[in-house]
């Protein structure tokens, strides 16, 4: 075991079951968020639940921060190695010519998300905490329709958080079915997983987008 | 044909090399990449000059020692095969060709265009082999009854020449496609299985310690490779490894 620990597979295979972990958040966040356009009430009370449900907040909330975190630091750590590996840089170097671009900046469309998650958890994560735990407000199961639909109400937070699920596209498109060559999955199967990941790398972030710009078109008028 | 030259100087492995212009006129369509090379190098010995320095040997394709990144692109622009078998008639009369040597950490450059790729072959010393504990009684390989489909994987995967265009074309400098394949060559095989746990953790740890770069499966080095080796291997060695690191 404690050469898979120190390993660069170790490294892939932590990259990838990663991954797939947090694409299997994004289905469960999609869903929830969708129904904010569907029906209120149900998104209220889904969020309700979500935010005051124990096993949620004390046990799946840290094992998400915990996968984002281990997703994101791995990339680094896998990225500076892969700097030093190519000590001085090719004069010309012709990338395009056998790889896609998603596929060679994967880095970039990364940090974009990176980004994107340090406004989505100040907009929404912290919004959270300070209300339950610094200001200890009491618990109002109506409240989350309305404040997820008024943080769309600028124009740019609509537009950063559309801008931002492009490049969640472009990441998952490479991401989710290379996660599974690494798992060494590459079989008869393997074509089917690329049409999927291509499905789902255009229609979770077209979800994602759609339900923004709908609540910054449909502000809420009192 | 009149070509304009852009080729990487570097005088010993611990000098800093550049990239310097040649022109040379009266290259044929009908020469081989290295023979045009040839002709540059007999034009500067006529003038005193220092010959470009390049690897070659076998000049078929299937020796595996001419290297070179030509336009940024292992082995040039034309694909499956190696430099040798690249012909003048790929380029055009008055292009501007850039001549690199591969660039990686663990393949450091000697002198010009030469590099050491002696990594590989500790990676291949670290477990690419099969023991032969011979008996009195060894079994004739030929007797081993081995599934079509097996045998054929296996084969494809021997074919890899060690030229090191797939670490050259990836943007991490990664050997995996090299060591992956090194690796089914003999997994595939009821010979090699015997041994197949240890072979990969060893060759994947050595591989680690040459200084190559992760896989991210961008694909570059399966199109780059002369061979066409797939990146099946890859998949079937991250399993095994898996299993192999598992199973302890």
């Amino acid at each position: 075991m404690s050469g898979l620990i120190k390993s660069s597979l170790a490294r892939k295979f932590v990259m990838a079951l990663s991954g797939l972990f947090l694409v299997i958040f994004l289905v469960l966040h999609v869903t929830i968020n969708l129904a904010s356009v569907i029906s209120p009430d149900f998104f209220n009370e889904a969020s309700h639940f979500m935010g005051y449900n124990p096993i949620v907040q004390f046990l799946m909330q840290p094992i998400l921060i915990a996968g984002v975190i281990v997703h994101f630091v791995m990339g680094f750590v896998l990225e500076i190695q892969n700097k030093k590996a190519r000590g001085i840089a090719y004069v010309k170097y012709k990338g395009s010519a056998n790889a896609p671009w998603v596929s060679r900046n994967m880095i970039y469309s990364g940090l974009v998300i990176l980004a994107f998650l340090g406004l989505h958890f100040y907009d929404f994560w912290v919004h959270e905490m300070t209300y339950k735990y610094v200001e200890a407000l009491p618990q109002d199961p109506t409240r989350y329709y309305h404040e997820t639909v008024e943080k769309f109400a600028p124009f740019w937070r609509t537009a950063l958080y559309v801008v931002s699920f492009v490049l969640l596209a472009l990441h998952l498109w490479h991401g989710f079915a290379s996660s599974f060559q690494t798992m060494g999955v590459n079989n008869k199967y393997s074509k089917g997983i690329t049409i999927f990941t291509k499905l789902f790398s255009v229609v979770v972030p077209l979800a994602f987008a759609f339900i923004a710009i709908y609540h910054y078109l449909n502000p809420i008028t009192h | 044909m009149k070509l304009y030259l852009k080729i990487w100087r570097q005088k010993d492995a611990n000098s800093k090399g550049a990239m310097v212009d040649y022109t040379l006129n009266g290259v044929e369509s009908d020469m081989s990449f290295l023979e045009m090379l040839d002709v540059l190098n007999e034009e500067l010995i006529s003038k005193g000059e220092e010959p470009v320095e390049f690897d070659h040997d076998c000049r078929e394709g299937i020796c595996g020692t001419c290297s070179l990144m030509i336009n940024g692109r292992p082995h040039g622009p034309d694909s499956m095969i190696t430099v040798c078998q690249l012909h003048m008639r790929s380029f055009n009369d008055g292009d501007e060709i850039v001549i690199e040597p591969w660039r990686a950490t663990a393949f450091p450059v000697i002198k010009d265009l030469i590099t050491d790729r002696s990594a590989f072959d500790r990676i291949q010393q670290a477990g690419g082999y099969i023991s032969v504990n011979t008996s009195g009684r060894p079994v004739d390989a030929n007797a081993i009854p081995i599934e079509k489909d097996k045998a054929d994987e296996s084969f494809n995967a021997a074919t890899c020449i060690g030229c090191g265009a797939c670490v050259a074309a990836c943007k991490n400098a990664s050997a995996m496609l090299f060591t992956s394949a090194k690796v089914s060559q003999f997994a595939l095989l009821p010979q090699g299985r015997v041994e197949a746990a240890e072979r990969v953790q060893n060759m994947v740890r050595q591989m680690d310690l040459e200084g190559f770069g992760n896989c991210t499966n961008t694909g570059a080095c399966e199109v780059e490779c002369p061979k066409g080796i797939s990146l099946e291997n890859i998949a079937r060695m991250n399993r095994e490894y898996l299993s192999a690191t598992l199973k302890g």
